[in-house]
């Protein structure tokens, strides 16, 4: 066992590991992310491996699964140290030429390397790919760097250095002074201030008190909790036990997604180590402070990251959110102060602790402070996890580090913050990214999801998407969120189905300002900001389907039909042996005919079809 | 229905004992650990938990009907599940349930006839620039379209509908 | 005493009691379909909403669970109160177009057809009968099931459950009468539960007595001797 028992021994193990690493060894840190195994990450890991092995290069060669590095568009993804070369959409067979070139010599393959849509060049480094060129990594720095499942390699970089610091010079008042001064704000998305909810915390009265991280994770489209704690669990668990000990919590929840079992797996393997080395547990590095964590997975309802819920369903009850006040932080778990933050949020204080509040609130805007991390989704070239500095403007995010829309697209809105937040339309791309900001335009920081849409996007079918989500993700308690968005989604459905009448518009807009209103919860508070946003800035998609019953952006497919061009189809025949409803006849070589009775606009043809043939109006 | 894990009292008691001394004995994880087991909440299992835990039947029968990973009946052996968050629903994959859904002869959310699949959806994996996403028995499969759901299918013996 | 304005009146309350609470003893009248004195408030019909007047504006809070507090000024019957009220009530119409006392508050504020059609029950899932069957009869026989709309009161796996003892408590708790109860002679059912007693005859009296399911229960619940 090797228990630290004092911030001096936490300094002799980083010494003790600094000695053992040799700067110019040649690292291999390959993506191990949900989004990179799902590419094969993991059989190029193993035939890695076995090739190094079998190579007798092991002991030159330090292969790393790593978590998130937020390029997933490009996965499987692969840097090379001490150089710094960067491989993408690297494949099994590739692997043996990885191994006798580029570690042996350094030789760079040149199919591998990274190739800048707008200017055809490859680019050999991560650190001049555009992507990461305008990101400020702070949370997600160590994710390419460490191996999640090593305790040893977040220690050797400098890890639980801020919980040592807390405990052995700091008092409880002075880190929430400090977190107050650093001015973070809670990443979960409403933006309260970090400072403040653990004041409240700490002077609720109380002998047991909890700390709580919300991992539910449950916004479609945002994925960079998981990141984290797939990437840098350990992290988390060091902001955990620092706010422990500011609050006077003894115990500790992590409430993770069910939808994310790598994430959880990472997370136990991070608690497991975490006590054996004594930093979690009975009396951390000598301080007297005991602390301890305990995962709690959810299981498939959206709700439970609203922290009333999240709490109902810790205690063993249904996911239905209770009126505040009371705050988590008077009476939350089992009746007692219970301090609820985000993942990042937790993330962020190790951070905050280890630079300092000054050199914190450096970074960002007036009102928001530090970094924020997005997941650009949607109909954009870079897919990813993009961490940039709070006031960095939409259009830096969306065409600078996203690289733009895909296919020569004209890009439409961008939704932020889920089926909680707004779409913003391109008037708006020069605002800078903040709280309050994003609020002013109907939209929300949210979780910090991101979804482009372009020309092709129906708005109107776009907000009847979320609106299905939050009215299947209502808990049904009360009659506002479990009705009213039931009531805006018939609408919503009416219209994209050519059936919408005259009023429907007003109506949504009255019905979305009572949800907003009157629900007991913010699921419901803010459900029906995607269809409030969009009928602010796109009033004339609606009206298109309600006056003209069509679809502009030929979505919606009660209002749009597939046609065979004569000129072009040249009768291949591969749309008509595709369709799954028969609806499709025509002679070899000839021209072929859709059957409007029996098409079912499913659009598999158009999918097919290689020369264009198949148009829709 | 063969896909029906016979549920074994004794196995529940052995399940929960180990509960007992550990840390860990909240409902949800019970309700979880039985549920991984026996790919459904069966109905003894809930009234013996329910007495186990000291939770009265209508309490524990009310989270098992909340919870979209809870399921009051067998699934499928192989479960397939296709992600329709936002960036896989705008990548087109409300044309992969139906293609799926159309293969097996189900509507997402029910089990074939044989017991061997279930088809569901879930609101997002996080693996969003791979969109489409499905996820069979746990793998996740990035970039599935139409055709590519029908290869997927392949794979696990359907070919063409699956009456 | 908490002091309060409520509708431009200063007005007391006990010390802890809610919003509605200190309305109520000072006769102004804020409608509820969830809310029951004797049970734990629910907030989940939000007909109560009043207006809550702050120096940084307004907003609507459920007043069943809020707190009355010194120098809080509420609105129960303001524009935005009335609009929310509406739209609840439009909403539940739509839902529950049966249930006489929803067709009565429509009527009242002159809803006569809702924009959209939600179905047809008569149960408008205000919890009153699952609140009372756990806090006052301590039966738990029935909960609420599922959820968002499809959210339902049902006993578990929807049959007759052995913890219901035919108390009829939900019954007579039910604001819309979506609770059936029926007793002919010797037999008692509690339709929406598929609940069915024997009842026996009085050898007395005449009169049929449910037995024994219910008496051993109700005799622990009063903490008395039999008499």
């Amino acid at each position: 066992m090797k228990t630290i028992r004092t911030p001096a021994e936490l300094e002799e193990l980083r010494g003790s590991l600094a000695r053992e690493q040799d700067p110019a060894r040649r690292v291999i840190s390959l993506c191990g992310g949900t989004g990179c195994r799902a590419l094969g990450s993991d059989s190029v890991f193993e035939a890695l491996v076995e090739r190094i092995e079998a190579e007798n290069m092991g002991n030159q060669v330090t292969l790393r699964m790593t978590g998130c590095p937020g390029f997933c568009e490009k996965g499987p993804l692969m840097v090379i140290q001490p150089e710094g070369i960067f491989y993408h959409g690297v494949k099994v067979d590739e692997v043996p030429e990885i191994v006798t070139r580029t570690l042996t010599t350094g030789e760079m393959i040149d199919s591998l390397l990274y190739v800048d849509p707008s200017t055809g060049e490859k680019i050999a480094y991560e650190r001049e790919i555009p992507f990461y060129k305008k990101q400020r990594p702070l949370l997600l720095e160590m994710n390419e760097k460490i191996d999640p499942t090593s305790i040893t390699d977040y220690i050797a970089l400098g890890g639980y250095g801020s919980l040592s610091k807390v405990l052995s010079q700091m008092t409880a008042e002075e880190v929430i002074d400090e977190v107050t001064e650093a001015k973070l704000r809670g990443r979960g998305g409403a933006g309260f201030p970090t400072g403040l909810k653990w004041r409240i915390s700490r002077e609720a009265p109380g002998d047991t008190k909890y700390v709580v991280c919300n991992a539910d994770e449950g916004d479609p489209g945002a994925f960079m909790d998981r990141a984290i704690l797939e990437g840098n669990p350990h992290r988390v668990l060091e902001g955990m036990v620092i706010g422990g000990y500011a609050i006077g919590a003894d115990e500790g929840f992590v409430y993770v997604r069910a939808e994310y079992p790598l994430a959880a797996k990472h997370l136990a393997i991070a608690i497991t180590q975490a006590r054996e080395y004594g930093l979690l547990g009975k009396d951390i590095l000598g301080s007297g402070f005991d602390f301890d964590v305990q995962i709690r997975l959810g299981a498939g309802a959206f709700v439970c990251g609203e922290e009333t819920a999240l709490m109902a369903s810790i205690e063993g009850r249904t996911g239905e959110p209770r009126p505040r006040p009371p705050y988590p932080s008077q009476s939350g778990l089992w009746g007692k102060p219970t301090n609820i933050n985000n993942v990042k949020t937790w993330g962020n204080v190790p951070i905050i602790i280890e630079n300092g509040a000054d050199w914190y609130a450096e970074l960002g805007t007036e009102g928001s402070k530090g970094t924020k991390i997005f997941s650009v989704v949607g109909k954009i070239n870079n897919t990813g996890l993009v961490e940039v500095p709070m006031g960095t403007t939409l259009r830096q995010l969306i065409f600078d580090v996203g690289g733009g829309i895909p296919n020569d697209k004209e890009f439409k809105a961008v939704q932020i913050g889920g089926p909680s937040g707004g779409c913003i339309p391109k008037e708006h791309l020069d605002t800078p990214i903040d709280y309050e900001s994003l609020t002013e335009l109907g939209a929300m920081m949210g979780s910090g999801g991101m979804v482009v849409t372009d020309e092709d996007t129906c708005m109107v079918d776009f907000a009847r998407f979320f609106m299905n989500f939050v009215q299947d993700e209502s808990c049904g308690k009360c009659v506002p969120c479990r009705l009213g968005t039931r009531a805006m989604l018939e609408v919503l459905t009416r219209i994209t189905e050519g059936k919408g009448q005259e009023g429907d518009m007003k109506y949504l807009a009255e019905l979305g300002q009572q949800i907003r209103a009157s629900s007991l919860c913010g699921l419901g508070q803010t459900a029906p900001n995607p269809v409030l946003s969009t009928l602010r800035y796109f009033p004339d998609e609606y009206e298109a389907h309600i006056r003209d019953k069509s679809c502009p952006a030929h979505v919606c497919r009660p209002l749009i039909q597939y046609f065979i061009d004569v000129e072009t189809c040249n009768g291949c025949g591969r749309c008509l042996r595709t369709c799954p409803a028969e609806a499709i006849s025509g002679a070899k070589k000839e021209r072929h005919v859709i059957d409007q009775d029996l098409c079912i606009k499913c659009g598999s043809c158009q999918e097919v079809c290689r020369f264009d043939a198949v148009i829709v109006e | 229905m063969n896909s029906e894990q016979a549920f074994d009292a004794s196995e529940l008691a052995d399940l929960l004992g180990d509960k007992q001394d550990g840390e860990d004995k909240s409902l949800m994880s019970i309700l979880e650990d039985v549920q991984a087991r026996y790919r459904y909440l069966p109905k003894d299992a809930l009234i013996l938990i329910s007495e186990w835990m000291g939770v009265p039947l209508s309490q524990t029968y009310s989270v098992a009907t909340f919870y979209n990973a809870f399921s009051l009946k067998p699934k499928g052996r192989h479960i397939i599940n296709v992600c329709l968050g936002t960036a896989c629903n705008v990548r087109g994959s409300r044309k992969v349930v139906e293609r799926i859904a159309d293969r097996l002869g189900i509507e997402p959310g029910e089990t074939t006839q044989d017991g061997e699949f279930t088809l569901e959806t879930l609101n997002c994996v996080g693996a969003c620039a791979l969109g489409p996403v499905a996820i069979i028995d746990g793998t996740h499969f990035g970039r599935v379209n139409a055709a590519g759901a029908d290869k997927l299918l392949k794979k696990l013996g359907v070919e063409g509908r699956k009456e | 005493m908490t002091t309060l304005t409520i509708d431009g009146r200063q007005v007391e309350a006990l010390r802890g009691s809610t919003v509605l609470e200190a309305a109520r003893e000072n006769h102004i009248e804020i409608p509820t379909l969830c809310y029951h004195e004797a049970l734990e408030p629910y907030a989940g019909c939000r007909l109560c909403v009043v207006e809550l007047v702050t120096p940084k504006g307004s907003q609507l809070v459920a007043s069943c669970v809020y707190a009355a507090e010194d120098g809080l000024v509420v609105k129960t019957n303001s524009g935005i109160v009335q609009e929310s009220r509406r739209m609840t009530v439009e909403l539940l119409l739509a839902a529950a177009p049966k249930a006489k006392v929803i067709q009565d508050l429509a009527a009242e504020m002159g809803i006569e057809e809702p924009r959209v059609s939600l179905g047809d029950s008569d149960c408008i899932l205000c919890g009153l009968c699952v609140r009372a069957c756990k806090e006052i009869v301590g039966a738990n026989a029935i909960s609420l099931v599922n959820r968002g709309f499809a959210k339902e009161v049902k006993p578990p796996f929807e049959i007759g459950s052995n913890a219901c003892t035919g108390c009829t408590t939900c019954v007579l708790v039910c604001p819309t009468g979506a609770i059936k109860l029926e007793d002919v002679l010797d037999s008692r059912s509690v339709h929406r539960w598929e609940s069915d007693f024997e009842a026996r005859e009085c050898k007395i009296c005449g009169d049929h007595y449910l037995a024994p399911e219910f008496a051993p229960d109700l005799k622990e619940l009063l903490g008395e001797e039999e008499v």
